[in-house]
């Protein structure tokens, strides 16, 4: 756990699926292939990849705070 | 390297600013933007902005405090107008010369136009706004250009009740970026709406009450939109050095000249999966360009090729359309998942013996994700593609 916080605007989601590429290990993709936060909190070692994925989203769904 | 410049305060300008940050880099950054908003995303505009679904207020790419966090020194509303790459400097409308060690070229493209007057296009929020004022119930909007963006806005326009036609040069709309098939496939969603698709006409006009045609015609029309493609805004450059033709050249580096990297719709480099010398226009070749300049002109001893596998998306009348690789100058079609009739789909394109791309309809991710790697892999055609159309 880490103090940051993703988070996830779905209706923004165009089903891109680049987060599950960045970020396997905090986000899925639903059966309409928008985007499923599995962790709001993710580990500290999968920030990087939460970054990456905040970055490549095509449709700035993704945010990350950081505190 | 203390003082970089990102011209052009779009997708690819942000993420090249933020990656430098991200990387570490504390020196001055300068991010120049002609359009007077902080960076807003433009793949809405033609979708839930134009829909009235959205407000401007959703659009910009950061918030506030995000931005302020990068300690931009921000110049926008200011068009760079010269590059001197001798001396290091980029000259600004308001009369200022800006220094750099390090620059990022990112400065777009702006909409191709018709003769005449009277008409829309679509690429700012301003161009947006003004078009959505103009589309009510009854209306007539002639779209010219049934590529991506003609068909997204004509979608929106017939959900708005706007009566539409839609212009198109090609005997088949986008036949030439997904093939004549699936180019068909696709058109036929504007048939059953309601939009009045013709093909095979070129349009040499706008007239302010709709367009002129090559053949002497005239379709009438409350509203035109032209949406028949774009230039790169590169006149700038002129007299800089960089080669430039359709876009700033550069290597598969992104680098047009020692410390000069480009980046998004403006960028024309060498596409180490293609082989061949590309310019694409996809949102996430902006961010993914913006990312990889930055991280190749701070760290040139460990810099990349930009090899990423192109990707874009569509949505017109609830149909998600995805696209990973090339698709353009395919030498075979092959639908490998689902079915036409049913505009849900894969279709793969091969390129030589090899899945150079696919195209998805409203499929489920797992098969479009399927379908990415084979094309991230250049998987073998053979082993891979059964079902030929």
């Amino acid at each position: 756990m880490s103090g940051a916080e993703v988070e996830l605007e779905t209706d923004r989601c165009v089903a891109s699926g680049q987060c599950v590429v960045a970020a396997g290990q905090v986000f899925d993709q639903d059966d309409d292939g928008i985007a499923v936060l599995l962790a709001e909190r993710p580990a500290p070692e999968h920030l990087d990849d939460v970054r990456e994925a905040v970055a490549v989203c095509p449709a700035a769904a993704i945010r990350l705070l950081e505190r | 390297m203390n003082r970089i410049v990102v011209v052009g305060a779009s997708a690819a300008g942000l993420a090249a600013a933020e990656t430098l940050r991200r990387e570490g880099y504390e020196g001055t950054l300068t991010l120049v933007g002609d359009e007077p908003h902080a960076p807003y995303d433009r793949p809405p505009l033609s979708k839930q902005v134009l829909a009235a679904e959205w407000e401007r207020d959703r659009l910009p790419l950061r918030r506030p405090g995000e931005l302020a966090a990068l300690g931009l020194d921000l110049r926008l509303g200011t068009a760079a107008t010269g590059l001197d790459t001798a001396r290091r400097r980029v000259r600004m409308a308001d009369g200022g010369d800006v220094p750099y060690d390090g620059l990022i070229l990112a400065t777009g493209v702006r909409p191709r136009r018709l003769p005449g007057g009277g008409a829309h296009v679509l690429r700012t929020l301003e161009d947006a706004l003004a078009l959505r004022e103009r589309l009510a119930p009854g209306r007539h909007l002639v779209v010219v250009g049934a590529g991506f963006l003609g068909a997204e806005a004509a979608a929106v326009a017939r959900g708005l009740g706007v009566q539409v036609t839609l212009l198109e040069p090609a005997a088949v709309p986008l036949a030439h970026a997904v093939g004549e098939e699936i180019g068909r496939v696709l058109s036929r969603a504007h048939a059953d709406r309601g939009v009045r698709l013709r093909c095979g006409v070129t349009v040499t006009e706008a007239t302010g009450g709709g367009v002129r045609l090559a053949d002497g015609g005239a379709v009438e029309a409350d509203e035109v939109l032209v949406a028949v493609g774009s230039a790169p805004n590169t006149e700038w450059l002129a007299g800089s050095g960089l080669t430039v033709a359709d876009g700033v050249v550069c290597d598969a580096y992104l680098e047009a000249a020692p410390g000069v990297y480009a980046a998004g719709d403006v960028a024309r480099w060498l596409h180490p999966l293609s082989g061949t010398s590309l310019r694409i226009e996809h949102r996430t070749n902006a961010t993914g360009q913006g990312m990889a300049a930055a991280r190749n002109l701070l760290r040139p001893e460990a810099r990349r090729p930009f090899a990423a596998v192109p990707y874009f998306w569509s949505d017109q009348y609830g149909m998600r359309i995805q696209a990973h690789g090339f698709l353009r100058g395919h030498d075979e079609v092959a639908v490998v998942e689902g079915a036409l009739d049913d505009r849900r789909f894969v279709a793969a394109y091969r390129t030589g013996d090899r899945v150079g791309g696919v195209l998805a309809v409203a499929m489920p991710p797992a098969a479009v994700q399927r379908w990415r790697q084979a094309v991230a892999h250049r998987a073998p055609w053979g082993e891979h593609v059964r079902v030929t159309v």
